[in-house]
Parts: structure tokens; C-alpha cells; sequence
């Protein structure tokens, strides 16, 4: 029996996502009294893999194939019922990301595994296997008990800390022995954001709503986020309009965020909005409406006009990191 | 082409969300709405048809789910599919709901099955690649843009910090979200008449194993009050921002 985390890998480079994936797994293989065991497709250097060892990874097991040099859910799934089946894991744990969420539905059919999306919490193993998430886009929480045998979890972001727990793990290549030939997805093309961080790995994000007026003010949003090492976002209405791209847009049909601190300039905090923002740990309001729903969201109110709150702000940031 | 598309029947998203005795949603007077992503897949489909109608033979709808929920099919009808199925069953969890509709699509055939890339109640976001697996064939998920070009699948998928577009074999399960069309479609005057006379089929559910079960359910604890910062004194906010929560 063992614990499987699902790696990520970017270029060669592991996201902070598995590192959390791994840190959460360790927990829960000290409770379990397991081994946990970490996937990696793709290709990555060996002095990559060995990071995650520092995590607390027993065993590290890399699949290096160049037909999976492209992410195709059908493939990736018939690799990772057989990795499991090959280290007996009893726990899959998968980040509840783009790749998660192709994965993890696919590997619980192939496996009859009950499968829990976005959760936010260890278990609760003291009466069975009980996860916690919340539905309703973000208004309620459930407990959801998983009754089979093996069980799989996609983790929401950043939910979790990082807790190193270096171990000494040995790197193995696993060959899968299965024929690839039958190809039925095939790349065209690929579109990176190269350079800039992504907003759902980010760790503060800085958005704007309509209150910005129009596409020509964003230079203070975008001077802040750089100040504070965050990633820019927007509401609805803004990337419809085509004041932002829609990569930015944030909210129940957008990109939903958990960062530490989520700061939002003139956007007026619509339920809609919230369901991508309440996993945020801390969020700003900055709104000259003190009725605003957002200040009920948030947790500290700036009430004031953003043509002169936001260029203080910029100030009082650059004295702070002075 | 024949399309297939899944559409969830969910509560507004502005209703008040409450439960039985923590056990169970209470529906007392909630409006019940198409899932908003099953929506935007829907006007795709719908918006292929009508400027490809060469590559589109057909649009049908399906739905799991019981009597109620035959409002959300009629609008469906409304906005343009042609035909409408519901699988008469309760819905428990994702893992059913894409056990019955395999059942039903094992035996039929579609070349492309549309789902939303999750649904606003349970925010399950699995029944579209549990479907694929079921039935053995492609899924791509996180897709932003559908198009059928030359009789080819062309889709364009989100990654994380990016997207990729890729070329598809039918038959396959697409999987959309935001981008894959902008605004949902409204129905006119005219579809709402034409649904009345569409073709909706009810077929009796399978039993299905239960592999989870929502034990009960709880609402956020009221949120501390705003604190409330001087917009003369921006510094505070840095401050608090430090010292407090300690996040910068
Ligand atoms: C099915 C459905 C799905 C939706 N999904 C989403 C979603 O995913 N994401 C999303 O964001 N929305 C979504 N919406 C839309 C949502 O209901 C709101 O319309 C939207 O969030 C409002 O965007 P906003 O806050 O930027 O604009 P507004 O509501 O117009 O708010 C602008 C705010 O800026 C403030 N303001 C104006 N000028 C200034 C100034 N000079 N200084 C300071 N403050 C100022 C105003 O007081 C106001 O509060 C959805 C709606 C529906 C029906």
C-alpha cells in the first residue's frame, strides 16, 4: 500500500503545486503508515526529480516516454492505472488544476475509485475517510465520506503549506510497455505565457473591475502587482469588453483563485465574482461605494477613488519594500 | 456530425443556499437554471449548426435527472437542439450521473459529446472525463474554442498558463469552459413556440454503484466586519498587510 502524488512539471520544472501535493501526502502517509510515492512525466534532470525528496517522497517514479511529450488524458490515465496498480496505491492525489481535472475522473473509473474534486482539508479518518470541500460555488461546505478501497483527491491550490521532510529517495524509470502508435489527439499548436506568473499559481493577485474606467488606466494595476510579486486579474465585464485578456477574467464562469491576498480595485464584488475569490486567505477592497458587497467579502476597505488611492498605494509599497 | 450535449439542471446562481438539517439542499422555491458552462457548450453547438450545417446533422440534449428538471430540456429546445433526452433517475454523485449516460450512449451514436467543465452545485467537475473513461474514448478538457474545419475536430484547450490547440478523431468527450462561446444564447419568440413540438424522450435509469456519499453539509461562519482604512492613510493598509496577516 502506498501514497501516489501526481506531479507537474513545466519545461522540466516542477510547479509549487506538487510541492504542496507532496508536503499534504507526506501528512497523510505518517497517518496512514505508508510510503509515498511521487509521478513525473515527462522529462526532467535528474537534480530536479531529486527535489522531491525534499518534500518527503520515499520513492520517485519517472515515466520519460517522447510519445507523452504531450498532455493527452487518454494515454496519461491507461500510465497512471498502471503505475498504481504496480506501487499498490491506495490514495491518488492530484492538484485540482487544468491536468488534475482531466486525470482524476478518468483514473476513478479506470480504478472504481471514489474521486473528491477541490478539496480544501486532510481528512477526517476518525470514523472512515471524510474529506471537506465547498459547493455551491464557494456559499457552503460538504463532507463527503469515499467508501471504495482506493481513493482519489485533487487538492485546490495553495490550501496547503509547504513542510520540507527530506528523505532519501531512489529515482526509478518505470516503463509502461504499452503501444502508443494510436494516437487520437494530436498537437498543433502551443501558446505559453512565458515570463509572466500565472495567476492561478500566484500568491497575491491584484484585479480590477469596471471601476478602472477603461483599458488606458491599468499602469498602476500592473506597477502594484510587479511591486508585490503578484499576478494581475479582472472581472467579467472587463475581459468582455476587452479591457484585459480573457485568461484575467476571475469569477464563477472565470478562473477560481486561492491566493493569500487578493486585492480588488473597483470591482464591486458581485456573487458571481466572489465564487473565484473566497478561497482567498485575506482580500482588499478598494471601492468609492462604501455600499459596495465587497467590503462584505473583504477584509480590509480602502472607500476612496482610485485615480488617487491607487498611485498611494504604489507610494506606500515602495517605502515598505525600501 | 452528431452532437450530444450533457446539461445539468442546478439551482440560480443567486439563490440562498440552504439545507434540511445539514442532510440535504432545501429546493423550497429555488429557480432552477441550465448549468452556466453547459449553457456555453450548448450555443456552441447550437452556433455550429446553424453556420455549418453541412458538418452538423444534429443537436440533442441529455440530461440525468427527474421530471423537474424538464424545463431546463425545453430551453435547451428553445435556444436550438433539436431533440431532448432525459435519463429518469436520481442524481447522487458524478460518478452515477456518468455511469448512466454511457449506459445510454453505448448504444446510440454521437460523434462528439459536450459537457461543462463542471457544474455550479456540487462542483464535482468530473463527470465529463468520468464519461470518456466509461465509454473508452478521447476527452479533452478545459476547452476555450470548438471549431470544425476541412471535416476536422480543431479545439483549443487551456493550460495553465497558457493553451494549446490540437486536432481531435471523433469520437470523442469535449469538455468547455469560458471562450468556447461568449455569451450564452437566448431563446427567441419563435424557438420557445418550435420546443413544444421537439421531441423529448424520457428513458428509465440504471443502478449504479455508490463509491461516495456527501454526509452533510455546512455554511461559512459570518465573516469578521471590514476593517475600515482612511484613504488618506494608505500606509495603514501596508501595515496590517505586514503585521497582521502577514501575507506581504
Ligand atoms: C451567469 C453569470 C455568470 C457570471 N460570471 C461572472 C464571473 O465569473 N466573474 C465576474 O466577475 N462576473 C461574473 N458575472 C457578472 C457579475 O454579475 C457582475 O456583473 C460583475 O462581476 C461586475 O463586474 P465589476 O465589479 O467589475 O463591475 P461593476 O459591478 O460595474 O462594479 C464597478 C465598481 O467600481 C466602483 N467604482 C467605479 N468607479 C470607481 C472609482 N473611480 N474608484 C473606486 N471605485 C470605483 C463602483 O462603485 C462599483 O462598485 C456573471 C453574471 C452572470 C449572470
Amino acid at each position: 500500500m502506498s501514497v501516489l502524488v501526481y506531479t507537474e512539471n513545466w519545461d522540466g520544472k516542477f510547479k509549487k503545486l506538487s510541492f504542496e501535493l507532496i508536503s499534504y501526502g507526506k501528512e497523510l502517509s505518517k497517518k496512514l503508515n505508508t510510503e509515498l510515492v511521487a509521478l513525473s512525466i515527462g522529462n526532467v534532470a535528474e537534480s530536479e526529480l531529486q527535489k522531491l525528496a525534499l518534500y518527503g517522497a520515499d520513492r520517485i517514479i519517472n515515466v520519460n516516454k517522447s510519445e507523452l511529450s504531450f498532455f493527452d488524458a487518454q494515454l496519461y490515465n491507461s500510465v497512471l492505472a498502471k503505475v498504481t496498480e504496480s506501487v499498490g496505491a491506495k490514495l491518488i492525489l492530484f492538484a485540482h488544476n487544468n491536468t488534475g481535472k482531466a486525470l482524476s475522473p478518468r483514473l476513478s473509473v479506470s480504478l472504481k475509485a471514489g474521486l473528491a474534486t477541490a478539496v480544501i482539508a486532510q481528512p477526517d479518518l476518525t470514523n472512515g475517510f471524510i474529506i471537506r470541500k465547498k459547493v455551491f460555488t464557494s456559499k457552503a461546505f460538504a463532507n463527503i465520506k469515499i467508501n471504495s478501497d482506493i481513493k482519489i483527491l485533487s487538492l485546490l491550490q495553495n490550501s496547503f503549506g509547504l513542510l520540507e521532510d527530506p528523505k532519501n529517495a531512489v529515482i526509478e524509470s518505470f516503463d509502461t510497455d504499452m503501444d502508443f502508435s494510436d494516437q487520437k489527439c494530436k498537437l498543433m499548436d502551443v501558446n505559453k505565457v512565458s515570463g509572466k506568473l500565472i495567476l492561478t499559481d500566484a500568491d497575491i493577485v491584484v484585479s480590477g473591475g469596471r471601476g478602472m474606467k477603461g483599458p488606458e488606466n491599468w499602469g498602476p494595476i500592473e506597477e502594484l502587482a510587479s511591486l508585490l510579486g503578484a499576478a494581475t486579474a479582472c472581472s467579467r465585464p472587463v475581459a468582455d469588453e476587452h479591457w484585459r485578456p480573457h485568461e484575467e477574467h476571475v469569477g464563477q464562469t472565470g478562473k477560481v483563485l486561492s491566493p493569500s491576498l487578493y486585492i480588488a480595485c473597483g470591482i464591486s464584488g458581485a456573487i458571481q465574482h466572489l465564487g473565484g475569490i473566497s478561497n482567498s486567505k485575506y482580500i482588499v477592497a478598494i471601492n468609492k461605494d462604501p455600499e459596495a458587497p465587497i467590503f462584505e467579502a473583504a477584509d480590509y476597505g480602502i472607500v476612496g477613488d482610485l485615480s488617487k488611492v491607487l498611485p498611494d498605494l504604489i507610494t506606500a509599497v515602495k517605502e515598505f519594500k525600501a | 456530425m452528431k452532437i450530444l450535449v450533457c446539461i445539468n439542471n442546478v439551482p440560480d446562481t443567486t439563490t440562498k443556499i440552504k439545507f434540511v438539517d445539514n442532510k440535504a439542499f432545501d429546493s423550497a422555491g429555488v429557480q432552477w437554471i441550465i448549468n452556466p458552462w453547459d449553457e456555453l457548450t450548448l450555443t456552441r453547438a447550437i452556433e455550429m449548426k446553424e453556420t455549418q450545417p453541412a458538418d452538423i446533422e444534429s443537436v440533442t440534449v441529455i440530461n440525468v435527472g427527474r421530471a423537474d428538471a424538464e424545463a431546463s430540456i425545453r430551453k435547451a429546445l428553445a435556444i436550438g437542439a433539436d431533440n431532448g433526452i432525459r435519463i429518469n433517475s436520481d442524481t447522487s454523485d458524478s460518478y452515477s450521473v456518468a455511469f448512466q449516460l454511457s449506459e445510454y450512449i453505448a448504444k446510440e451514436k454521437y460523434d462528439i459529446i459536450f459537457c461543462g467543465i463542471e457544474s455550479s452545485d456540487y462542483n464535482g467537475g468530473s463527470v465529463g472525463g468520468m464519461l470518456a473513461e466509461f465509454l473508452a474514448i478521447p476527452s479533452v478538457s478545459s476547452v476555450s474554442m470548438f471549431e470544425i474545419k476541412d471535416g476536422k475536430v480543431v479545439v483549443k484547450r487551456e493550460i495553465d498558463g497558457g493553451n494549446e490547440t490540437l486536432s481531435v478523431q471523433t469520437p470523442f468527450v469535449l469538455i468547455g469552459q469560458k471562450g468556447i462561446a461568449i455569451e450564452p444564447k437566448i431563446p427567441s419568440m419563435r424557438g420557445i413556440m418550435t420546443a413544444r413540438t421537439k421531441q423529448l424522450t424520457v428513458v428509465e435509469g440504471v443502478a449504479c454503484n455508490q463509491l461516495i456519499e456527501f454526509v452533510d453539509f455546512d455554511l461559512p461562519k459570518a465573516k469578521a466586519a471590514c476593517r475600515k482604512i482612511d484613504a488618506e492613510n494608505v500606509k495603514e493598509l501596508i501595515d496590517l498587510l505586514h503585521n497582521e496577516a502577514k501575507v506581504i
